[in-house]
């Protein structure tokens, strides 16, 4: 538990646009430092929880904090602790890439002077943009216009940064450089809130997670409870031709196209299973271990088999607890 | 006022990037206004004493140029950010709305004192000019320039797609720059349509900017000036609160 001011703070957020709801009564907190996974499927309201949180969207009741800072009342200076990758590509067709970022070093009201060139050249670097920094922005393939959205998230040196589905159409290459940025800005003491269909990124990135569906929180944990929580090691058997699966293990595997998965939660117990299959003459054509991830938690989630209790830390002052009002329906 | 000198700059960057487009392109259809009307017209017409057809056309050419490009710029570029979304980039920093407006208006005035600028330094070769009271010649400039900004900036946040956005130039700004005296002086017109034309705000702003170059005017300056500040006033006030409410820039 940290004393410190939130990094990001939402309380009881709600946000409709017409009759249909956005955000049900969203709290979360993400604590400084943090490496946060926002996932949900399409439309379950991460977009519109990022744009509140910006100021983008105003919310029907609630609020949201950024280091403290009220987004509405002190929107100033809780606008100066955010950088924003937004999900769309967008960019300005009149200017150049350094053009772009001066710009919007200007809009932070950072003025002309050597630290500023030098941070500029820095981003231009660690994104592989500096021989790109007087093209016209035009001129640049999808994935540098991606790179200079990153840029210029980047370019007021904000503690929280937010990438809303940062590398959608983006090449291997160009995600390895990314993460490798954004993972070294986290690690210099940057909060990153990170929202993307890419389950593997955000298994590998993200220390906790919350999950959204349609504008509710309904899972908020460590990444590593929540693999454990919902997902299992699997042992996947292929036996011989003519063989059947004793019947003490077949009552408790999956059978799927001829391959058995048999859950288990200790390596150990793998020893025990491969010899009662001995013990009953069970001969093996394939064997295969396969490791819990994120996707099989995400499946599970959104289909509501477990309920959402268990996947909430109760309220109790916690990082990322939620009040049972912001989880309910 | 963070942000705005640099949204202010960017703004005029932008349209100074494109000059040939957003300065030089106003300048030539001007002088093409001028050469076939005075050519049609100078031997025809006198509207006032001893100044020409062709004289009394310039300054309406000017003050309408100025007028249409201020407004083209600030709508434009609104519209033009709105619907590549790059609008993002104004909207994330920590820019107040005050600073947004000023910013919008005045680089969009920036541009309509451009036009206007080189429309009367490209029509001085036809016609001889004096500039009787140049401060009713700045004031003018400064306060129509300054309201059709600030229409450009409420048609620009408005419109959700080019289409609409052409239709309040085509079906407002336009009727109301061309029916305004730029071509003829109102005491030609039958006495129904003078009074409509007293109903057109851009009317006065014609007026009192010719007012400063002869002297002489359809309407007092003061009368045109009382009405033009009262008009730029409600406009902006209108404008700022479109701006504090975030009207179709923040859901």
């Amino acid at each position: 538990m940290s004393s410190m001011t939130p990094a990001i703070r939402v309380r009881q957020v709600a946000k409709h646009f017409g009759s249909v709801e956005a955000l049900g009564g969203v709290s979360l907190e993400v604590q400084q430092g943090e490496f946060f996974g926002l996932l949900g499927p399409n439309g379950a309201g991460k977009t519109t929880l990022i744009s509140a949180l910006a100021g983008l969207v105003r919310v029907d009741s609630g609020s949201i904090e950024v280091m403290g800072c009220d987004v509405v009342a002190d929107y100033r200076n809780a606008r100066r602790q955010l950088g924003v990758v937004p999900q769309e590509l967008v960019f300005d067709p009149f200017f150049s890439v350094r053009e772009t970022l001066k710009i919007q070093c200007g809009y932070f009201g950072i003025r002309h002077s050597r630290a500023r060139e030098d941070w500029i050249d820095e981003i231009l670097a660690n994104l592989d943009l500096t021989g790109k920094a007087d093209a016209n922005m035009r001129s640049l393939s999808g994935g540098m216009k991606r790179r200079v959205l990153v840029a210029q998230a980047l370019v007021h040196r904000p503690p929280v940064i937010v990438l809303d589905e940062p590398t959608a159409g983006v090449d291997v290459e160009l995600r390895q450089t990314l993460w490798q940025f954004i993972r070294r800005l986290n690690q210099e003491g940057h909060t990153v809130v990170l929202t993307t269909h890419y389950l593997e990124e955000a298994e590998n990135l993200c220390t906790r997670i919350a999950m959204l569906k349609a504008g509710r929180v309904v899972a908020l944990d460590s990444t590593a409870n929540l693999l454990r929580r919902f997902s299992v090691h699997e042992l996947r058997l292929k036996l011989a031709p003519g063989v059947g699966l004793p019947p003490d293990l077949a009552s408790r595997a999956r059978n799927k196209d001829g391959v058995w998965s048999l859950a288990f939660d200790a390596y150990t117990e793998i020893e025990l299973l491969l010899a009662t299959l001995r013990t009953h003459g069970c001969g093996l054509e394939d064997l295969e271990i396969g490791k819990p991830d994120l996707e099989d938690v995400f499946v599970r989630v959104m289909r509501g088999k477990d309920g959402l209790s268990p996947l909430i830390p109760g309220a109790g002052g916690n990082a990322g607890s939620v009040s049972p009002a912001g989880v309910a329906g | 006022m963070s942000g705005f000198p640099t949204l202010f700059y960017k703004e005029v960057l932008r349209f100074w990037k494109v000059g040939f487009q957003t300065v030089a392109a106003p300048v030539i259809t001007a002088l093409l206004y001028l050469l076939i009307f005075s050519h049609v017209l100078e031997s025809r017409i006198q509207v006032y004493q001893n100044v020409s057809y062709t004289a009394f056309l310039v300054p309406g050419l000017v003050m309408m140029s100025l007028l249409q490009n201020s407004f083209a710029n600030s709508s434009s570029s609104l519209i033009q950010s709105k619907v590549t979304g790059s609008i993002i980039f104004v909207l994330l920093p920590p820019i107040s709305y005050r600073a947004f407006y000023l910013a919008y208006v005045l680089a969009a005035l920036v541009r309509g004192l451009c036009v206007g600028a080189g429309v009367l330094l490209a029509t001085l070769w036809f016609a001889p000019l004096q500039f009787a009271e140049p401060l009713w010649i700045v004031a003018f400039a400064l306060l129509g320039g300054g309201i059709l900004s600030s229409l450009g900036v409420i048609a620009g946040i408005w419109a959700d797609k080019f289409d609409q956005l052409a239709a309040f130039q085509n079906f407002l700004i336009m009727p109301l720059t061309f029916l305004s005296g730029v071509f003829y002086s109102i005491h030609s017109l039958p006495p129904f349509w003078q009074q409509v034309s007293h109903w057109n705000p851009v009317f006065y702003m014609i007026d009192g900017f010719r007012h400063g170059f002869f002297g002489v005017s359809d309407v007092s300056p003061w009368h045109s000036l009382a009405i033009v500040t009262t008009c730029l006033v409600l406009l902006s006030l209108l404008t700022l609160e479109m701006l504090k409410r975030g009207y179709k820039l923040r859901a």
